[in-house]
């Protein structure tokens, strides 16, 4: 065949791609308070505005902890989708406001990616944002997202801690309050600033017991008025000590014991050592973040056309690294829970297999295989969690390492004797919410996209068996299998 | 060639493999990679392990099934496949694949919808027929790349990761050195087997190498039943289901991105992940309501034919270009095989290879991208 044919690419994504369903000027993802409010901002300003929100998900996603770390505590009212549905209605009187001012709101659906031209990709109509809901998918152009996303619980592992009954602060403040739906009576809490604080002063006022708060410092960590009012309360917090193993039965958690010895009675185990900016569409999308300890973490770092509220945006600077008080609890947990502590849960990667590097147990483990490391990878270069997770699968799971992935950085710096901000994250991708094939699914797919469709490059010679090249059957090869693939 | 050093440019799967063979022999060899072992299309890719229109083909069947043993490292080889047809057309076109292989001896049998439905669980009644490949498979990409780069270490080889290319040193008509930022590597002979920076690496020498790089997508969906044969294609779809039950599958148009000498600057994935996601639906309807939990792209170069190059320069004639075009995951066994030949012996000893010479696109015209629309979106 002469390789000088002129001609067009059919196989090539251009000009093939669905449009966006519909274009506003400013979307914004999140309608809690900083959302609603940047929505409202926009829309007096003059703009058309779609606000969506993820809230109420379903049972089957709080179920694999999206968005917050619930740890199956949820009572069944949360598998009532009406009712789920008014509570976050009601939850958030400035959604009325901000309908009534003219924004465009969807409550449960979800943005799970943003695309945009740049590096890499030149063949997208306009920038758009990946909508979904119960239902369907779709895709809505914007000049400008603002992303009001939150921040999540950074989760942290110890025996037993893949048992129902072991959530976040936020996962327990949202069924306090939004709610109504948290099924446990008596919490013990992990941390001692002001989230653990909070979380433990709201769990006495919703009723609950609070069996303790447990601190691996050597005096409580937040704000002294919070700690007099805890007391006053007859709520202690046991300092110099981490929390070692969690005992359960069916139903969950009935006990934790700590590196001191104690063993303390609870259902609830909360984990409130810290709260991560919620930046899993910022890293899906390639947008700048940066470290910065005293704002939780990686916040994203604002570009002409993105922009970050809330928390999202980064926690109160309260003077506060946040960044060394978790890599702290991760060294303290390190030394108190065995090397076979799970520590990715949908993957039961444990503790000795991530820094062993080790494949999953259904793959043999041949000793050349045994004899390898993070400490022999460290050899070629310094510590990848990507890499890391590649091999081990640890955050590959369904989770989509919202449990593990910070824990994981951060144990890998602890091995690698680096600062935590030389790991680079492993990455968020799209979807960034767990999506069903068949709502994901494009089924208004436009003509040209099947007509440009092959399996892989349409290349009429790329398949042709070697023993047939120049003979009949080459000609017959690309009849039946390139038919107007190039014109 | 025993004690001899060889630098290979390019830690993917194809320069690894080139340098776990190179080892094998006892040669000294030295892998520079710009980043990170497999950190483009070689971890980026289906796994698939099936080319039976290369002339490494039966190199490539002889050899996956005993990879696992002879790396030392699990790669998770899985044998044979399934390719199920969804339209009337697919279920001629994939027939007419079938016959093809029959008459090449590769054992096929043609599958009818309840068979497929028995041999693919995930399958619906939904489709027209399939046929099964007594040949082939899959295996994963990152832990096949990785294994690669420990067999090499094992027998001596090094690996030099964050040390991209800068340059050569030339004396005689042979290349002397390769040159990083802060280290010169002394040689005796060198692979080029950099992928889409193969032109540019190239040109240093004035040599053209006709590549073109593009972006492709995969979706993975989590685990799934495992079912008895995971390596299941069809719909114009490519894809495996791992070991851990995940459906990780790709297919659909590429995008054609210009890439300079540092490599990709990104690999972004798309909507494109909605048009696959509909087709695994409708492949594997029993599965659709699985969920979706990544999608990712890779950058590929193909050569104007879509064959690779595996060829030994005549100057400088210590200079050996290795190109998959797009295909390299599963040949790469063979591949390495094939260059670890050129580099000692000057000759492919198992297959003759003459086909995949960069002579053969001496005629080729200097803006052929251009004229068949292989070019970026402007």
């Amino acid at each position: 065949m002469d390789l000088n044919f002129t001609g067009t690419d059919l196989c090539a994504i251009n000009g093939t791609r669905s449009p966006a369903e519909a274009h506003y000027d400013v979307v914004v993802v999140g309608a809690g308070p900083s959302g609603t409010a940047a929505a409202l901002e926009a829309k007096q300003a003059g703009a058309s505005v779609l606000l969506v929100d993820e809230n109420p998900v379903s049972g089957a996603l709080m179920g694999n902890d999206v968005p917050l770390y619930f740890g199956g505590r949820m009572t069944a009212a949360t598998q009532n989708s009406e009712r789920m549905l008014e509570a976050v209605f009601m939850s958030m009187p400035a959604l009325e406001q901000a309908m009534e001012a003219g924004v465009e709101l969807l409550l449960g659906t979800s943005a799970w990616g943003v695309y945009r031209n740049g590096p890499g990709v030149q063949s997208l109509p306009e920038q758009v944002v990946g909508l979904a809901d119960a239902e369907r998918s779709w895709l809505v152009g914007f000049n400008r997202i603002v992303l009001a996303t939150g921040a999540r619980d950074l989760s942290l592992a110890f025996p037993g801690w893949n048992q129902p009954g072991v959530m976040g602060a936020a996962a327990l403040q949202m069924l306090l309050t939004r709610y109504s739906a948290f099924d446990g009576h008596r919490v013990l809490i992990l941390g001692s600033h002001d989230l653990a604080l909070e979380t433990a002063l709201m769990a006495i006022e919703h009723g609950l017991e609070v069996a303790g708060l447990v601190e691996v410092r050597a005096a409580p960590q937040g704000s002294a008025e919070l700690v007099a009012k805890l007391a006053a309360a007859g709520i202690s917090v046991r300092c110099n000590t981490a929390i070692s193993s969690a005992q359960g039965g069916i139903n969950g958690i009935e006990a934790a014991t700590l590196s001191s010895g104690e063993t303390i009675a609870c259902d609830t185990i909360c984990t409130a050592v810290g709260l991560v900016p919620a930046i899993e569409l910022v890293d899906a999308m390639h947008g700048p973040r940066e470290l910065d300890g005293q704002r939780g973490g990686y916040v994203p770092r604002g570009e002409a056309n993105v922009s970050a509220v809330g928390l999202c945006a980064g926690l109160v600077d309260r003077g506060f690294d946040h960044v060394e008080y978790r890599m702290e609890w991760v060294r303290a947990l390190a030394e108190v829970c065995a090397p076979d502590t799970i520590i990715c849960q949908c993957e039961e990667v444990t503790r000795a297999d991530l820094l062993g590097v080790q494949p999953p147990n259904y793959l043999a483990r041949p000793p050349a295989m045994c004899a390898r490391s993070l400490e022999t990878l460290l050899d070629d270069g310094p510590a990848n969690q990507d890499q890391i997770k590649r091999l081990t699968r640890a955050g590959m799971g369904v989770c989509q390492g919202r449990r593990c992935r910070d824990q994981v950085a951060m144990l890998l710096a602890l091995e690698s004797g680096q600062p935590f901000g030389t790991i680079p994250l492993a990455s968020h991708r799209a979807p960034v919410r767990p999506l069903p094939m068949k709502i994901l699914a494009d089924w208004n797919e436009p003509a040209q996209m099947e007509a440009a469709w092959d399996v892989w490059f349409g290349i009429p010679t790329q398949w042709v068996p070697v023993e047939d090249i120049g003979t009949p059957f080459e000609d017959d090869h690309r009849g039946m299998l390139y038919t107007g693939m190039y014109e | 060639m025993s004690g001899s050093e060889v630098v290979i440019i390019g830690g993917g799967v194809t320069g690894l493999s080139a340098g776990w063979w190179l080892a094998r022999s006892g040669v000294k060899v030295t892998v520079l990679d710009k980043f990170i072992v497999g950190w483009e299309a070689s971890g980026r890719n289906g796994g698939g392990a099936s080319h039976y229109s290369s002339p490494l083909f039966d190199e490539e069947q002889r050899l996956w099934p005993q990879m696992d043993e002879l790396l030392g490292y699990p790669t998770e080889h899985q044998k044979e496949r399934i390719l199920i047809a969804m339209t009337e057309r697919q279920w001629e076109q994939y027939r007419f694949v079938a016959e093809r292989h029959q008459r090449l001896n590769h054992p096929v049998e043609l599958l009818d919808v309840k068979q497929v439905q028995e041999a693919v669980p995930l399958a619906g009644d939904n489709c027209f027929g399939g046929v099964h490949y007594k040949f082939g498979g899959h295996a994963n990409p990152q832990r096949s790349v990785q294994a690669y780069a420990w067999a090499l270490q094992d027998l001596g080889g090094k690996i030099m990761q964050h040390s991209p290319v800068t340059g050569f040193e030339t004396a005689g008509g042979k290349v002397t050195a390769v040159k990083t930022a802060n280290v010169t590597y002394g040689c005796d002979a060198v692979v080029v087997a950099a992928g889409p920076q193969i032109p540019q690496l190239m040109a240093q020498f004035g040599i053209d190498i006709p590549l073109a790089a593009a972006r492709a997508e995969m979706i993975i969906t989590e685990p799934a039943p495992m079912m008895p044969l995971g390596g299941v294609d069809g719909h114009k779809l490519y894809g495996r289901q791992t070991l851990r039950g995940n459906l990780a599958y790709g297919g659909g148009p590429h995008e054609w991105i210009d890439v300079d000498e540092t490599g990709p600057a990104a690999r972004p994935s798309t909507p494109l992940a909605r048009n696959l996601a509909r087709r695994l639906a409708e492949l594997l309807p029993k599965a659709a309501h699985l969920n979706v939990i990544r999608s990712w792209a890779g950058v590929i170069e193909n050569s104007p034919d879509g064959r690779p190059i595996i060829d030994r320069l005549s100057s400088p004639d210590n200079v050996i270009v290795a190109s998959m075009s797009s295909v390299g995951f599963g040949l790469s066994p063979a591949s390495g095989h094939a260059i670890r030949d050129l580099v000692i012996d000057g000759k492919c000893s198992f297959a003759d290879i003459d086909i995949l010479k960069l002579s053969r696109f001496a005629g080729l015209e200097p803006d052929w991208r251009e004229k068949r629309g292989w070019m970026p979106i402007a």
